[in-house]
């Protein structure tokens, strides 16, 4: 059976799959910036002492989950998500809310997904997809990076249900419970919420290793890095940096161009002339990321290496957190009412 | 050493209402990654007018290389492990954890087993004596038979 479901390729899965899962609640209205953006979704955070495929813990953008979540409560729409401890529950679950005629959000790991090119599979485990049908043993997949539409055998989706590791999926699934008209002064009121909450998650979250005051903590920790780790772990380190900064999903710059663009959007619901303003010192803080990316390079292509560069590259981290808080600081001022 | 932003930037932001982004939509960057072979990947970037639209992009040369840079160093942890257990360093069960890039922590959530009990079938004079249903369990989460599990052959490029 297929489902009447149209695919949407978006930059970044989750705000992708909320936005196509809402598309018919909201007529569309939900793209995929607004998703990001209600959802809260920038944010920047170093985990110190946890590794990562042998590098660092860095993100950019708001724990697994919290974007669906957060966008849905925000519209008032209930969600449903559900883990699976059993593979063949998983699957029943699935086929039963496929033939009531609904697609389906997954979490999945990226290992074992066939469809993607193997240089791109690593154990990373917070990608989503949507199932919208079945035909034979076959899943028709509507993955948001993707152009177009794929398919996974039930072997295939169920081992990517249950990849092992952090954050494993444990086959969890999830959907908009049922269709509620969302009106424009409903997006109006979760615009502004999702902008609060992404305010106090970049400008107030304690200690030094998130938000606003992380980047500036990674700024300075890269200066040392050439020391601390010599200098091919240290290229290696900063490789991991930006393909978490660039690699497929951020739409650029570490999600920042997206969150411009959902500010440029958010304008059409709230105007306030502010937003515009502050869209663009975003896009400047994106294209500050993409400069900051490409010093990395210069270091772990070997172009260039000496202590200067590296410290030029940790400027660039320290520069961005100034221009962000200053960013947050002003839509953190906005007079909403 | 703490440094001040440098003055650009702060010029820079006072001047925001004349700003000019970098990613305008002609400068989305199309280099050919290995993902852009199969798919092109949604950007987003700003047109004439400063309003942002989605672009798409084959890829972009700096993550291009850094991918290429974490490859580098998974392949040069696959060549160390081969050679441990062609030594009988280690058995075949570190080649296939650095070629499927687990840990024991990931390898246990798979099969089922400790990762004390995983480090012990790391030493070859253990590994010998494993029976075949724990080799097996391996070689489904290695995606591979057990015959090529013990042999360390791998048939993807």
């Amino acid at each position: 059976m297929k489902l009447d479901f149209e695919h949407l390729q978006s930059a970044h899965c989750e705000s992708g799959v909320t936005s196509s899962l809402l598309r018919k609640n909201s007529g569309g209205k939900i793209t995929e910036p607004l998703a990001f953006g209600i959802g809260a979704g920038l944010f920047f955070c170093y985990i110190p002492l946890i590794k990562i495929n042998n590098g660092p813990a860095i993100a950019f953008r708001t724990f697994p989950g919290l974007i669906f979540k957060r966008t849905c409560n925000a519209l008032g729409i209930p969600v449903i998500r559900k883990k699976f401890r059993s593979k063949d529950q998983a699957e029943d679950y699935l086929k039963q809310r496929l033939d009531e005629g609904h697609p389906v959000g997954c979490q999945v790991g990226v290992y074992y997904l066939s469809y993607f090119p193997r240089e791109y599979r690593f154990h990373f485990n917070a990608h989503n997809l949507i199932v919208f049908g079945k035909e034979d043993d076959n899943y028709l997949i509507s993955d948001p990076v993707m152009e177009t539409t794929t398919t996974l055998t039930s072997y295939e989706l169920e081992r990517v249900r249950f990849a092992k590791g952090a954050l494993a999926p444990r086959g969890q699934l999830y959907y908009p419970k049922e269709d509620v008209e969302i009106t424009d002064e409903r997006i109006r009121k979760a615009i502004i919420s999702g902008i609060k909450n992404n305010v106090n998650q970049m400008l107030r979250i304690p200690g030094s290793f998130a938000g606003i005051r992380g980047i500036k903590y990674t700024g300075e920790k890269i200066k040392r890095w050439r020391d601390k780790l010599g200098l091919q772990k240290a290229g290696s380190y900063l490789a991991q940096l930006v393909r978490m900064q660039e690699e497929i999903g951020t739409g650029g710059g570490g999600f920042r161009y997206i969150y411009a663009a959902f500010l440029q959007e958010a304008y059409a619901y709230v105007q306030k002339d502010e937003l515009l303003e502050i869209s663009k010192m975003f896009t400047q803080a994106g294209d500050l990321w993409r400069t900051a990316a490409v010093q990395a390079a210069g270091i772990y292509k070997g172009r260039i290496g000496s202590q200067k560069d590296f410290d030029v590259m940790g400027d660039y981290l320290i520069e961005i957190s100034v221009l962000e808080k200053e960013a947050f600081t002003a839509l953190k001022n906005i007079k909403w009412n | 050493m703490v440094t001040t932003p440098t003055k650009a930037t702060i010029v820079r932001i006072k001047n925001v209402r004349f700003f000019q982004s970098d990613m305008k939509k002609e400068n989305v960057p199309q280099d050919v990654s290995a993902l852009g072979k199969i798919t092109k990947e949604v950007c987003y970037a700003t047109d004439s007018s400063g309003k942002y639209v989605k672009e798409l992009s084959s890829g972009w040369d700096v993550k291009i290389n850094a991918l290429d840079v974490a490859w580098k160093d998974v392949e040069e942890r696959i060549a160390k492990a081969k050679a441990q257990v062609l030594n009988e360093e280690a058995s075949p069960l570190l080649f296939f954890m650095e070629y499927r890039l687990m840990d024991p922590g990931i390898l246990a959530d798979y099969t089922g087993f400790w990762k004390w009990q995983i480090k012990r079938h790391l030493k070859p004079n253990v590994f010998k004596n494993l029976s075949d249903k724990k080799l097996q369990k391996y070689a489904e989460a290695f995606n591979v038979t057990v015959e090529d599990f013990k042999t360390m052959t791998v048939h993807e490029a």
